[in-house]
């Protein structure tokens, strides 16, 4: 498992991803780029969907990037990459590379759940040598903060607004690790800004496996999520902590749970720090639909762990 | 040697001889059969080649442009729909400056839902910045996609080629076709140079930055100097090829009974063979006609067709495709050639062949003699129930 020394050896050994990018102060994303990167050790090329992380990067005629990268659309981070490891065993195929190389595509909640669903689905199914990570900053933060199918219920979004008639978005978000899950690959995982280690060591375990792999990793974002530009790491582990984003893994159809909160908070406390929740806490009918979210969090965390279980038993 | 085959074959055949490494394709009518044959080679392990048997044609191209990026030598095929589903990712190819070749059989766009030929679909990718050859036969066909991986990879042009043969009349007739030795092609097209390969994690590089109205202008401008450098490195590669084949290719177009004619046709893809017919029946009796069948439309041979066609007193320039709202394109782009000279032809325009309509040699006879009384700037229909 890659430590915290090995992280920063590897950092002063190669910047990989390097400052003067124009992401936010507070920007979960960058943190979570480095700790991926860094925790593979061997050469890697990146393929970026159209986003914050593309557009904040690679702004003509300058690079945050060390490493290869290539951003071609929105939809089609997975399909890109598809085709670099396609080069990529080709060429080795007739000797024309012999480095061992590995691939990485980056892609933010729209990205992933929304436009590029259908690019990520054949990616996975063909069985492309790639590790996905999704910045799930749960709505379209590039273009303004619009509502995504990674928006959780009741959060206000510019195009899901809380509004005198409707409280936010009406929908429940998308379960897109499940549906990563359900096409079989080696290697699955949902991780958080708040535990960087742990994300290390996902993407340390991940890259064992030969195949895709993919790991979707909650992003805080202070703008779109109405906090404080210094409460990234707070805001975020709070999440984990009500269990609203359960740090998990699925290696080979095996689930595992890598963290269970002591006590796990209520989800308020998750709800409350967050000015797109705020509308929640100023009417009867919020308290409703926080109590109707509470019970949504706590139905997919024992529907989590009777999965660990049954997983794990067979 | 001299074989019968389909256009499919011929376009899988030249794939096969120049042997990419990756080929990303999706299936749809009428150019499957290119995906089956290449499949095929594959599973046969005859050829090197990565395929990579994308879930929509979106992401055909968008694995091409990550493949061509990488390092690799690419191509594909598409038709349509397909192309149509593609083609914000054509224009990123043509941006980032890949050579990957496509065979595109031309098929009419939607709706109504069709699967035969017209070129609305080329239509749709002319202002892509991809570099447009039209095949009459599949010979032809053949001929193009050698030629075009040469094209498309010269450094002084970077640019996808769309190798453009009629859905159906060329795809799935069977004609005459002769290939080259497999040899002979490989040593044609050569090693594969790629510039600022992706693979080459030593000396990283950014591909597809996003450029702001302070540098997008002059991206764009070096996109069209691309353009600017594909007509003589196409005549180098033409003459090349032409000497290896022993088939003769000369020229931005194919100038058929052209130099004393007073009344010509101006036409893309198979009808060309049509309308050779009628000329020469017509000729038979004593009329001056030609044809000028154009081989490269984009970049779009401007001085060269007025240099071929300013004698001619009377043209017909036949589009398979509406540019709705105006004349058709290639129509305009004829005339506009002419917009600065004194001696000029009166032009018609002919909408012809749409949805795989057929067009015949009577049709194409009863044009030329219509160009006689037919007024200058026209649009008129071929084979129209109206």
């Amino acid at each position: 498992m890659p430590s915290i020394k090995v992280l920063a050896q590897r950092e002063e050994a190669q910047v990989r991803f390097t400052a003067g990018h124009s992401l936010c102060a507070g920007c979960a994303e960058p943190m979570i780029v480095r700790t991926v990167l860094n925790a593979i050790e061997e050469p890697v090329v990146v393929a970026n969907a159209t986003g914050c992380l593309e557009v904040a990067t690679s702004r003509y005629p300058t690079s945050a990037w060390n490493v290869p990268w290539i951003h071609s659309a929105f939809e089609n981070a997975a399909a890109t990459i598809a085709g670099v490891e396609a080069a990529y065993k080709a060429l080795k195929r007739i000797g024309k590379i012999k480095k061992r190389i590995r691939f990485v595509a980056f892609g933010g909640d729209g990205g992933t759940y929304d436009i590029g669903l259908q690019a990520l689905s054949g990616a996975l199914e063909r069985g492309h040598d790639f590790l996905y990570v999704v910045l799930n900053n749960e709505a379209y933060m590039n273009t303004g903060v619009q509502r995504s199918s990674a928006t959780p219920r009741c959060a206000s979004a510019t195009t899901s607004p809380a509004g005198k008639a409707i409280p936010g978005k009406p929908q429940e978000r998308k379960d897109l690790t499940e549906i990563v899950v359900a096409h079989h690959v080696p290697y699955v995982a949902q991780a958080s800004v708040s535990h960087l280690i742990d994300l290390a060591n996902k993407v340390e375990r991940a890259m064992r496996y030969e195949g895709p792999k993919v790991i979707n990793v909650l992003s805080t974002c202070p703008l779109g999520w109405r906090v404080k530009r210094d409460s990234t790491i707070a805001t975020a582990k709070l999440a984990v902590d009500t269990c609203y984003w359960p740090l998990y893994e699925v290696v080979e159809g095996k689930y595992k749970v890598n963290y269970k909160p002591k006590e796990k908070l209520p989800i308020e406390e998750w709800l409350k720090p967050q000015g797109r929740f705020r509308h929640l806490f100023k009417s009867e009918e919020g308290k409703k639909l926080i109590a109707e979210l509470q019970a949504a969090v706590d139905r997919h965390w024992e529907e989590l762990l009777r999965k660990e279980r049954c997983t794990q038993e067979a | 040697m001299k074989k019968t085959m389909t256009g499919h074959k011929a376009v899988a055949e030249a794939m096969r001889q120049i042997e990419p490494d990756v080929v990303a394709v999706y299936p749809i009518t009428p150019q499957s059969e290119i995906a089956e044959y290449y499949a095929q080679y594959v599973a046969d392990g005859i050829v090197h080649t990565e395929l990579v048997p994308v879930e929509s044609e979106h992401s055909a191209m968008s694995a091409c442009v990550g493949a061509a990026a990488a390092g690799a030598r690419v191509m594909t095929a598409t038709a349509s729909q397909g192309l149509a589903l593609m083609i914000e990712i054509v224009y990123i190819a043509a941006s980032m400056r890949l050579p990957i070749v496509m065979a595109l059989a031309n098929r009419a766009l939607s709706g109504p839902i069709n699967i035969h030929c017209d070129h609305s679909d080329a239509y749709l990718a002319r202002d892509a910045g991809v570099v447009h050859i039209f095949a009459e036969s599949a010979q032809e066909a053949y001929d193009w996609m050698i030629m075009a991986q040469r094209i498309a990879e010269h450094e002084n042009v970077r640019l996808p080629v769309v190798v453009n043969l009629d859905g159906f009349t060329l795809t799935h007739s069977v004609q005459v076709v002769e290939p080259l030795p497999d040899e002979a092609v490989k040593k044609f097209v050569g090693e594969f140079k790629p510039a600022y390969p992706l693979l080459d994690v030593d000396n990283p590089s950014t591909w597809g930055p996003f450029a702001m109205p302070d540098y997008y202008f002059e991206l764009k401008r070096a996109q069209q100097a691309g353009m600017e450098a594909v007509p003589e490195v196409y005549l180098q590669v033409q003459e090349e090829y032409s000497k290896l084949s022993g088939r003769p290719y000369k020229g931005f177009f194919e100038a058929y009974r052209l130099e004393d004619a007073e009344r010509a046709i101006v036409v893309m893809g198979s009808t060309a063979g049509t309308a050779k017919v009628v000329v020469d029946e017509l000729r038979a009796k004593g009329e001056k006609v030609g044809l000028l069948k154009v081989w490269l439309w984009r970049p779009f041979p401007k001085e060269e067709i007025v240099k071929a066609l300013s004698h001619v007193s009377k043209v017909a320039v036949l589009d398979r495709a509406f540019s709705f709202g105006n004349m058709g394109a290639l129509y305009l782009d004829v005339t506009s050639a002419f917009v600065h000279q004194d001696q000029r032809p009166q032009f018609v325009n002919y909408i012809y062949g749409l949805g795989g309509r057929d067009t015949t040699t009577e049709q194409l006879a009863q044009v030329f003699e219509e160009l006689k009384t037919a007024q200058p700037g026209e649009l008129r229909y071929i084979g129209l129930r109206e």
